[in-house]
């Protein structure tokens, strides 16, 4: 399998009055046409992950790697104005919460249309048209009124769904799709995660999913990488997800309340200070 | 059963817009009881029509025999029943200490002896009193909901409805507020009304459960039941399969 992206001893850090946060310290994989999961609890680091491949890491942030590579071209020392058209066009990221990506006043229909447009030559017409038929791959009921509608006039999980089409229409290689589905009803849920899944399969597109749930994402990823701490604790392919080694993998498993098993109390996590080493 | 609470053809529109459609559903004391469906299906609106917070348009809520007034809710009522929601961050303000936060529900009760409540309860919910003096923004999501818990449970109220408690937490800080919520219930003898979208959640934490639609109840269980699959809609065998994770090709 061809890598499309390499990441090597990633590290991204925040001065602050009180001393360096270290959000990433040393994170290194390498993606190909696949489903790659990052897991790990709020605060381990995966969006400072993702938002560093996009080039969207806070400007007051430090951002280090040995290798930040997508499809031979060096990221770190890639120009602005060369990052930014990968990042409309063979770069895409998908965020937890719809209302920083979607212009609140514009319309939903515009502004995928206005995002198709930048990247293909098409007519208003055709545009029109694809956009609609994206929302609808979205499992959004009713598209062609929800085009016309702000973004403040639909639910979160329409909101949602309306920016995974809008950033699902340029056609990505790659795709970051941060906690994309944690706002959305478990059926829905599992319609955004297919049309994901024909993205990779159909089309080659490369995915990384970050996600807090571990149990979605060894369902559904090739790959999952377990985050603790800025660090990578633990990486697993996906479908060995029960042969866990390290204790907080196993402990991130062991704590969730599952339909059958009766365990009161539920396991908790007993974290131990050299996890974070 | 007497029911300690109860919602009989229970109505409540906005505009025109059915939100609930005569639902009914009975809770024994001590019981904890479920509600699960998808989103918008009414499960927080039923919570907030118990709690006097939605236009009810006709049915009727019964507390320990009493029906009780279409809105209007009296501090007795307060006393009696408690609700915690889905959001800590919402929830709390957040430039305010523990200690306001924790005093706040004893005045409005008029509550003797809070200092002593107040140590009570932070211990209860698993927070020392290195807390007492901290404003909620500095709490983790973890244990701004602890502080949401440990508010409810301050004046002692019977009865709580809780609104998808866990949904913004951790897996492991889930773990840590289910059981939480688990050791006080049987320390006090509460009784649980409680929403989650989660099934492993909700069979976990209730001993029966009614399945939310449409603003209707379509069908009712118990948890045993549910996790044996002895289910009769198509529409809660769905949610079961979709709870157990993504299933490649079977999702067209
Ligand atoms: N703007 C910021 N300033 C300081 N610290 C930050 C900032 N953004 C994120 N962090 C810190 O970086 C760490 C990792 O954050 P993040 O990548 O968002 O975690 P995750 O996505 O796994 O929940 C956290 O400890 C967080 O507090
Ligand atoms: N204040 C309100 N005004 C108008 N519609 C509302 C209001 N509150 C809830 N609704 C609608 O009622 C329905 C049920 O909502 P809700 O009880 O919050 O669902 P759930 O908690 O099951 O997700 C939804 O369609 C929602 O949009
Ligand atoms: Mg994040
Ligand atoms: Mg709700």
């Amino acid at each position: 399998m061809s890598t499309m992206l390499t990441v090597d001893d990633l590290r991204v850090s925040f001065p602050t009055r009180t001393g360096l946060i270290e959000a990433v310290r040393g994170v290194s994989f390498t993606l190909g046409r696949e489903r790659l999961g990052i897991v790990g609890e709020s605060g381990s680091g995966k969006s400072q992950t993702g938002r560093a491949i996009m080039g969207l890491t806070p400007a007051h942030a430090k951002v280090s790697a040995s290798k930040l590579n997508f499809a031979g071209i060096d990221l770190l020392t890639a120009p602005a104005k060369v990052r930014r058209s990968l990042r409309g066009s063979r770069i895409a990221m998908i965020l937890q919460d719809p209302k920083y990506s979607l212009n609140p006043v514009m319309s939903i229909g515009r502004q995928i249309v206005e995002t198709l447009r930048t990247h293909e030559n098409v007519g208003k017409r055709e545009a029109r048209d694809r956009a609609i038929a994206m929302l609808e791959a979205v499992q959004i009921r009713d598209a062609g009124r929800v085009f016309d509608l702000h973004p403040h006039e639909v639910s979160g999980g329409m909101g949602q769904r309306a920016m995974i089409a809008m950033m699902l229409i340029a056609g990505p290689e790659l795709l970051v799709a941060d906690e994309p589905t944690s706002a959305l009803d478990v059926t829905v849920q599992l319609e955004v995660l297919g049309i994901l899944d024909k993205l990779v399969s159909e089309r080659g597109m490369g995915l990384i999913f970050i996600s807090h749930d571990l149990r979605l994402v060894s369902s559904f990823c090739d790959r999952v990488i377990v985050m603790y701490a800025g660090k990578i604790v633990e990486e697993l392919v996906a479908s060995d997800l029960g042969n866990a080694k390290h204790p907080y993998t196993q402990g991130l498993l062991n704590c969730m309340p599952t339909l059958g098993t009766d365990r009161h109390p539920l396991p908790v996590l007993d974290r131990q200070p050299e996890w974070a080493l | 059963m007497t029911a300690i609470v109860s919602a009989e053809n229970l109505t409540v529109t906005y505009d025109d817009f059915l939100a609930l459609d005569t639902v009914s559903i009975d809770v024994a004391p001590g019981e904890s009881f479920g509600l699960v469906g998808e989103s918008g299906s009414g499960k927080s609106t039923l919570l907030r029509a118990i709690a006097g917070l939605s236009p009810v348009t006709s049915g009727r809520i019964v507390l320990d025999g009493k029906p009780l007034d279409a809105k209007y809710r009296d501090k007795a009522f307060y006393r009696q029943v408690q609700m915690v929601f889905q959001d800590p961050y919402g929830s709390l303000h957040p430039r305010q200490t523990v200690d306001r936060l924790l005093q706040e529900p004893l005045a409005i009760h008029g509550v003797a002896d809070a200092e002593r409540r107040i140590l009570r309860a932070l211990d209860e919910v698993g927070l020392g009193s290195s807390f007492r003096f901290r404003y909620s923004h500095q709490l983790s999501g973890g244990q701004r909901q602890r502080i949401a818990i440990a508010r409810a449970l301050i004046i002692e109220p019977q009865i709580m409805l809780l609104d998808e408690p866990t949904s913004a937490l951790d897996a492991s800080v889930q773990a840590e507020v289910l059981n939480l919520l688990e050791q006080v219930r049987r320390d006090r003898k509460l009784t649980y009304i409680m929403v989650s979208h989660d099934l492993g959640v909700v069979t976990h934490m209730c001993e029966r459960l009614a399945v939310m639609k449409n603003g209707k109840v379509v069908e009712r269980l118990s948890s045993a039941d549910l996790v044996a699959g002895r289910l009769s809609e198509d529409y809660t065998k769905n949610l079961m399969v979709a709870s157990k994770g993504f299933v490649r090709n079977a999702v067209a």
